[in-house]
């Protein structure tokens, strides 16, 4: 069993939290997004195979937060609650 | 050289001392150019290579596989091969693939131990049984076999379940496809490698992409650890790696990757003849023809490159596997695995040309690839060979999702991720 920690509640158990997608992923503004653009944003990923940069939600207190880790060896480097600058 | 499997040359090998058997496949140094390369030497990379060869005469062909054949999800998946989906697009696309397999052992000389001992899916609540009819009758409608199972039915196929009437999900029926089954998934790899292989084929394993090579925008071949390899037509069936050959090529894809996990047990005497899923404790299992009892469920919850696979959902497996059949509480588990499946946001597959011209892609087949190994190796050798999508593929294109024609099968046939 992992543990993961949330900047709220600290280390818990791994099944207490939920992937919620790539950290920076930005919603497009604006009347005139293409459709490609659109797609990018719903649908294409970078997926890396190593070092990445997540949103993860705690799913006991509902805190979302960036988590970095590793998606090879599952390492998790850090945890930082996600402020308004971040995800704006 | 005794080239063709049969009773007869069995027969005569025995008497001749099993000297004279030509290997399965050759392992020649790479050319430095090909007509056309495939990347992956998984299922789907090796059908592809033996199509191109087979269907379209296109036999000066690379298969590059950065480790050994059939390593990846073609020697970790449970060997279910069905078709139970809902729209007509899936349906053609899994029937074709399940058509050729139950080809294939003639057509490869192969025999991949293609066993069509039928698949029940349990219904555990009368909101499932109505869900149930409504898959039976639209795989009917598309010309499917499919039928909808009494609780007696299911109590003939699979006696072994939990029919108790306080079990945490009772048994109330489920729905039957009689074709489906099970296949060896070695079987499945070295056949079409011996196949591609023997119509001249190079497979070349521990050859792993470095780079593409780009030239007017179009795509010319591949660095390789291996040297570099020239060709102006590519295709790539790497599954959950489609994301890192990707970011090589300059295009993103609508792929997470997440581990897939299975587990077998110790061998046992046939108890179970049937392939047995339930939606309701996410589920599936048969026994091998070694006697183990082979368990699949859900994806962890993570995404992931790591073939290990965790804890949390491997004991999730377990306690439904229990649940379904609690004579299994006595066998010990012998094996645990996973590998690293590519999953798309509508649970259906990516097949056509890819953002780079002149590479084209066959991934998105996230917990059901194996099943449709057959299907992709034919149509990816299409687009390969003409340039062209076959009808069954054009839906599958990647445009669909700028355009919005996404074909949800995780909604259609309630994929469980």
């Amino acid at each position: 069993m992992q543990l993961f920690t949330c900047p709220f509640c600290g280390p818990r158990d791994e099944t207490e939290f939920h992937f919620g997608g790539e950290a920076g992923n930005l919603r497009p503004d604006g009347a005139d997004v293409t459709a490609d653009r659109w797609a990018s944003y719903l649908y294409m990923r970078d997926n890396p195979k190593g070092a990445t940069r997540e949103i993860w939600v705690h799913m006991n207190c509902g805190e979302f937060f960036v988590m970095e880790r590793d998606t090879v060896n599952h390492k998790v480097e850090t945890s930082i609650a996600l402020d308004s600058a971040e995800h704006a | 050289m005794t080239r063709r499997y049969s009773a007869l040359s069995l027969f005569k090998e025995g008497l001749a001392g099993q000297k004279g058997w030509e290997p399965a496949w050759r392992s020649p140094e790479p050319k430095k150019t090909y007509d056309a390369i495939v990347i992956g030497g998984g299922g789907h990379g090796l059908a592809t290579a033996y199509y191109l060869a087979k269907n379209h005469g296109i036999t000066n062909v690379a298969l590059l596989e950065k480790g050994w054949i059939g390593g990846g999800n073609t020697g970790r998946n449970t060997t279910v091969v069905r078709s139970n989906y809902y729209y007509p697009e899936s349906v053609a696309i899994y029937d074709l693939a399940h058509r050729l397999y139950e080809g294939l052992s003639a057509d490869l000389n192969y025999n991949v131990m293609l066993s069509q001992r039928g698949m029940v899916f349990l219904a555990h609540s009368i909101n499932e049984m109505e869900i149930t009819a409504r898959t039976v009758n639209a795989m009917q409608i598309n010309g499917i076999d499919a039928e909808i199972f009494s609780v007696d039915d299911v109590r003939r196929v699979a006696p072994l379940l939990n029919f108790a009437p306080d079990a945490r999900f009772p048994i109330l029926g489920g729905g039957w496809q009689g074709r489906a089954g099970t296949a060896r998934h070695d079987a499945v790899a070295w056949g079409y490698a011996r196949g591609a292989s023997r119509l001249g084929v190079d497979i070349i394993q521990n050859c792993e992409i470095t780079d593409f090579i780009i030239e007017g925008g179009r795509c010319r071949g591949v660095h390789t650890t291996r040297g570099t390899i020239r060709a102006d037509r590519i295709g790539m069936a790497v599954a959950g790696h489609s994301s890192v050959l990707a970011a090589k090529a300059g295009f993103r894809l609508p792929v997470n990757s997440y581990a897939l996990q299975a587990c077998v047990s110790e061998p046992v005497k046939p108890i179970l003849d049937t392939v047995v899923l339930s939606p309701g404790t996410g589920v599936y299992v048969s026994q091998s023809d070694k006697g183990e009892i082979v368990i699949g469920g859900a994806l962890d919850r993570v995404p992931s490159y790591g073939q290990r696979g965790n804890l949390p959902v491997l004991e999730g497996v377990i306690a439904g596997l229990l649940e379904m059949f609690p004579t299994f509480a006595q066998l010990k588990l012998m094996r645990q695995w996973a590998g690293i499946v590519d999953v798309v946001p509508d649970s259906s597959p990516i097949i056509g040309e890819s953002p780079l011209p002149n590479l084209f892609i066959n991934c998105g087949w996230g917990t059901g690839g194996f099943k449709a190994i057959p299907a992709g190796g034919t149509l990816l050798a299409h687009l390969l060979a003409t340039g062209k999508h076959h009808d069954i593929s054009r839906p599958f294109d990647l445009a669909r999702f700028a355009s919005g024609r996404l074909l949800d099968e995780a909604a259609g046939s309630g994929i469980a991720h």
